[in-house]
């Protein structure tokens, strides 16, 4: 598996990928893995305005709610109307088509507080 | 994670492991709610089979000339009546006309009938029939002796057959026999709690890992897959079975929960009276199965109208087989009826859903 070098990790389990300053937003597969089948999500409005680490939508398995933070302050410029109807896609490829917003940054800064690829693959495994 | 050790665990506990189960707290066990996924799983056993360890469920036997006739009045169906070799699902009622549990009682022998209970009720359930039960009635609480292994879903009967000692096609849906499996001494009963086809096989803890083996090993070309409780409840929810705890618990009574089917109301037994008189009256809420669009109803959901609280979700999920979200919820028995509009409270927006005819699953007749 090749990791992309723009990656930031949060330890609740959302990625981020910058292109110029819009990030594209989305969860791990660990996150995935364990929410299980993703039958629901529930993201914010075009235009809204998010703070780092708020809660701006829900992703729901078969099993249960789990809110998605915001790992970086923005505006969302676009959500992913495709999860509406294929939400599995969360499950299939997390970091690919399963994305769930984009934003445009108010704060490079922010991504200092977040985790690298490594940083965030030490994590996790702290978890197991 | 850390495992409290206050948790009770099945003799195949260590199956689950090595089978890659996620373990869970489940009313005092540590429980599978999952190995492959709970889609996948649900979907094996509406189209091939699935095998589940329900061993954390009781098993009550009663025994003598008069335990018939005593647990007739002690639970809503017709016991009573129950052939040898039959069983019937019932409740256990209080006083009050409540549900105490919801149990499968099964006619084992002349004299002899076991009683299945949920986990979390074993203990409630034993003190509620000693304090009740006459005493040339032998009780035995066997729950933590005996294992409960069930294969589930259209190709369960062929399964289990090529382990059996008898063809088990030849018992009737809730049929009961004394048979072996895999060579252990076993009742096999036609009975389960998935809506589909599908036997439940009692066995003492020391057989279960043997029995457990075979049967997976027997269905292994029939697709069969190791199932968790995460799936046991989607099945159950489509088929729109009652779950203890969330349908139904000791404030509800069984006609508001839709379970008037269950009560032999010209026989007496415990809060039979009580019953009768809501039966009579009609009950001022009712279950209402619904189709949610927008959002997934979850236990504890409030349910609205024009804005207004009026009522719970019970159970909710997304239904893998009709492939829609589901719920069960009490509402005002004039809300409940099928085409109804209302909305499920989910982090604070009203979402739109309609009442529907349940259950949401049933299948198709051989």
């Amino acid at each position: 598996v090749t990791v992309p070098q723009d990656l930031r990790y949060s330890k609740e389990h959302e990625w981020v990928r910058l292109d110029g300053d819009i990030a594209t937003i989305g969860i791990t597969h660990f996150a995935q893995e364990q929410l299980g089948d993703v039958v629901f999500v529930e993201l914010p409005e075009k235009g809204a305005t998010i703070r780092q680490f708020s809660s701006l939508g829900v992703v729901e398995s078969v099993k249960a709610a789990s809110d998605i933070y915001a790992p970086v302050s923005g505006e969302v410029v676009e959500a992913n109307a495709a999860l509406a109807d294929s939400p599995g896609d969360v499950n299939a490829e997390p970091m690919g088509k399963g994305w769930f917003f984009k934003l445009r940054l108010t704060d490079r800064g922010e991504l200092n507080s977040l985790l690298d690829e490594a940083g965030y693959a030490a994590y996790v495994k702290n978890l197991g | 994670m850390s495992i409290d050790s206050g948790l009770r665990r099945t003799p195949l506990y260590d199956k689950h492991v090595a089978l890659g189960a996620k373990m869970v707290p489940f009313a005092g066990w540590e429980m599978p709610i999952q190995y492959a996924g709970i889609v996948s799983e649900h979907r094996a056993v509406r189209g091939a089979a699935g095998l589940f360890d329900l061993s954390h469920m009781g098993e009550f036997f009663f025994e003598g000339p008069s335990a018939l006739r005593a647990l007739d009045g002690l639970i809503s169906s017709d016991i009573a009546g129950l052939d040898v070799g039959h069983a019937r699902y019932g409740l256990l009622t209080s006083e009050q006309g409540t549900i105490v549990d919801d149990v499968i009682s099964y006619r084992v022998g002349p004299e002899r009938v076991m009683v299945v209970v949920n986990a979390s009720n074993i203990e409630k359930d034993a003190a509620h029939v000693r304090r009740h039960l006459p005493n040339d009635v032998r009780f035995d609480d066997r729950s933590m002796q005996t294992a409960l292994i069930a294969p589930q879903g259209p190709r369960a009967a062929a399964i289990l057959s090529r382990v059996a000692g008898m063809n088990v096609d030849d018992l009737m849906p809730f049929g009961v026999a004394e048979t072996t499996v895999a060579g252990a001494k076993a009742t096999v009963a036609r009975t389960g709690y998935t809506g589909e086809d599908g036997f439940e096989v009692f066995v003492p803890n020391a057989d279960a890992a043997r029995v457990w083996d075979a049967i997976l090993e027997a269905g292994k070309d029939d697709g069969i897959q190791p199932i968790g409780l995460g799936a046991r409840d989607t099945l159950r929810l489509e088929s729109r079975f009652s779950l203890y705890g969330n349908e139904i618990d000791e404030t509800t009574n069984p006609i508001e929960a839709g379970l008037a089917w269950t009560c032999k109301l010209d026989k007496a037994f415990l809060g039979r009276d009580r019953i009768a008189q809501v039966k009579e009256a009609g009950p001022a809420r009712r279950i209402a199965g619904l189709v949610v669009t927008g959002g997934v109803a979850r236990h504890g959901h409030p349910i609205a109208k024009d804005g207004a609280i009026v009522g719970v979700v019970t159970s909710g999920t997304f239904g893998p087989t009709v492939e829609k979200n589901i719920a069960l919820a009490y509402v005002p028995a004039e809300l409940a009826k099928v085409g109804t509009q209302l909305g499920v409270r989910i982090r604070e927006k009203d979402v739109p859903a309609t009442v529907v005819k349940t259950p949401f699953y049933k299948r198709s007749e051989k």
